[in-house]
């Protein structure tokens, strides 16, 4: 390391700091992919299905197959559309699917920055994530995509404030913005127990529902809605750009599983007292996590849209403020059990 | 009272979660798919897939074009030209079954008095230009002389049946 430090001289920070972002950037676009492959097994077996199995051992390959595919074929973009906003979307989408990995922490000293306001960091550049969505539905200059844009916007909107709510109370528990600092504060004798997922309970339920919301994964699905409006915003999109937009929903679904693992699940702290904490923890919890994302897809049918408006002002936003204050006044008492 | 039960049921997610619950023991039932080119589901004697024409042991073709079959078709799939050969015995010059407007009911089959047209289990089948799917007698006779001896066998099957 000595020696290529000696031999780029100035621009050494510059490379090392780009290799670690190809090393945590490669590594979530192949998890991207097999968790497409994911997808449709858990699907297909829920559906008492067997999914995918021809590409390869146990339709291993499928996922490259998929890639190569959209690789190959034609980016159409249509007469009435504006041809830098088209084409722009999809890179804010998966622009703001990547950039928030910068301060997450895989283990105790495994993170990109080390950002003191790293949680509203994340909150800030994925609430960007949703002007992609929107661009995409207005230059396309179609009606589906347009409608598409409008209710992303709208649904995004409800669900950031509950979100950002239930995120006050991981703050309570930790005193600390940096994503470490939260982690470090969830660790306690009694493994498991001492996360922030018991006392925050209700926070945690609202947590994972906003989760699902933001990333428009069914049952909130209503910016895609195949059934209503085609595909919604992304119905003009093909091949690679297409590809793009997808790309950047299931980084998403990872970047939120991480989320909910390190401020609700005790990050990389194992769950056992005694055994050592580590990256694999972080992974076991996110692959938890991203479970329910496809359990839930398999199971619940579309929300109608003003049921998902309804939810997210009249139920989510009342009971993360009424916790707040449930745990605020807790944390005062001697039955406060999480120090 | 009924009204909070209701209540505390959707606000707690209870319902939600007997969906999950049923969905999570879909999971792990056993899979009910079939590999088709590989596996197949099993077939009735009585299916009804592309069309026979059979003839006599002796080697003789049944068809009397009584013209029944062409009468019946609900699709008008089938057409029929006959004239008196030689030997005296009415005999079809001409019997067409055009299979893109056929809706495989069946009835030609029934109405057949000399047992003639049937239909075989054959499904895998297909055209690859316009008017490869009208099959000719020569075609039809072709098929009930490959498969006569299933074609029998399913009629025996289901002889006690009719």
């Amino acid at each position: 390391m000595d020696f290529f430090q000696q031999l780029l001289g100035p621009a050494w920070p510059l490379v090392w700091t780009t290799l670690k972002i190809v090393a945590i950037v490669l590594p979530i676009m192949g998890a991207v992919a097999y968790l497409t492959l994911a997808e449709r097994k858990v699907i297909g077996y829920i559906q008492v299905r067997i999914g995918p199995n021809r590409v390869g051992p146990r339709g291993l390959l499928q996922p490259i197959a998929d890639a190569l595919k959209l690789l190959t074929k034609e980016i159409i973009i249509p007469a009435g559309a504006n041809r830098f906003l088209f084409l722009l979307a999809p890179v804010i989408s998966i622009m703001a699917a990547l950039a928030a990995w910068a301060v997450i922490p895989f283990d105790a000293h495994l993170v990109l920055a080390d950002v003191n306001a790293g949680l509203l960091y994340v909150l800030a550049i994925t609430s960007m994530g949703v002007y992609g969505v929107i661009i995409a539905g207005w230059a396309s200059n179609s009606k589906y995509a347009f409608l598409g844009g409008l209710r992303s916007a709208a649904q995004i909107v409800a669900y950031e404030i509950a979100m950002g709510f239930a995120l006050v109370g991981v703050l309570m528990m930790s005193n600390s913005l940096n994503l470490g600092d939260i982690v470090r504060a969830q660790e306690g004798r009694a493994g498991l127990l001492s996360w922030n997922w018991i006392p925050l309970f209700p926070m945690f339920v609202v947590y994972v529902i906003s989760a699902v919301a933001e990333t428009n994964r069914a049952p909130f699905d209503v910016a895609e809605g195949e059934s209503e409006i085609v595909a919604g915003f992304h119905v003009e999109y093909s091949g690679m750009a297409f590809a793009i937009f997808f790309l950047a929903e299931y980084a998403n679904m990872i970047l939120v599983s991480t989320l909910a693992a390190i401020m609700f699940l005790g990050g990389w702290l194992s769950p056992v007292p005694g055994l050592p904490g580590g990256v694999h923890w972080l992974l076991l919890k996110v692959v938890f996590g991203l479970f329910f994302f496809l359990w839930f897809r398999a199971t619940f049918p579309r929300y109608r849209y003003d049921q998902i408006m309804r939810l997210g002002w009249k139920v989510f936003i009342p009971v993360t403020l009424v916790w707040l204050l449930v745990v605020g006044v807790w944390m005062r008492t001697p039955l406060w059990l999480w120090n | 009272m009924n009204a909070i039960r209701e209540f505390f049921r959707t606000f707690l997610l209870f319902e939600l979660l007997r969906g999950m619950a049923l969905t999570g023991r879909h999971l792990f039932a056993r899979k009910i798919t079939i590999q088709y080119p590989d596996e197949k589901t099993p077939q009735s004697p009585r299916f009804r897939g592309l069309h026979a024409l059979r003839r006599y042991p002796n080697g003789e073709e049944r068809c009397i074009a009584c013209k029944l079959c062409e009468a019946v078709c609900p699709a008008l799939a089938i057409t029929i030209e006959s004239e008196q050969r030689t030997d005296g015995t009415r005999r079809t010059t001409r019997y067409e079954i055009d299979l893109t407007k056929c809706i495989f009911c069946g009835f030609c089959e029934e109405s057949c008095p000399v047992d003639s047209i049937v239909e075989t289990r054959l499904f895998e089948y297909h055209g690859e230009r316009r008017g490869d799917l009208v099959y000719t007698k020569e075609m039809l006779l072709a098929i009930g002389d490959r498969y006569e001896r299933q074609i029998a066998s399913d009629r025996a099957a289901d002889a006690a049946y009719r």
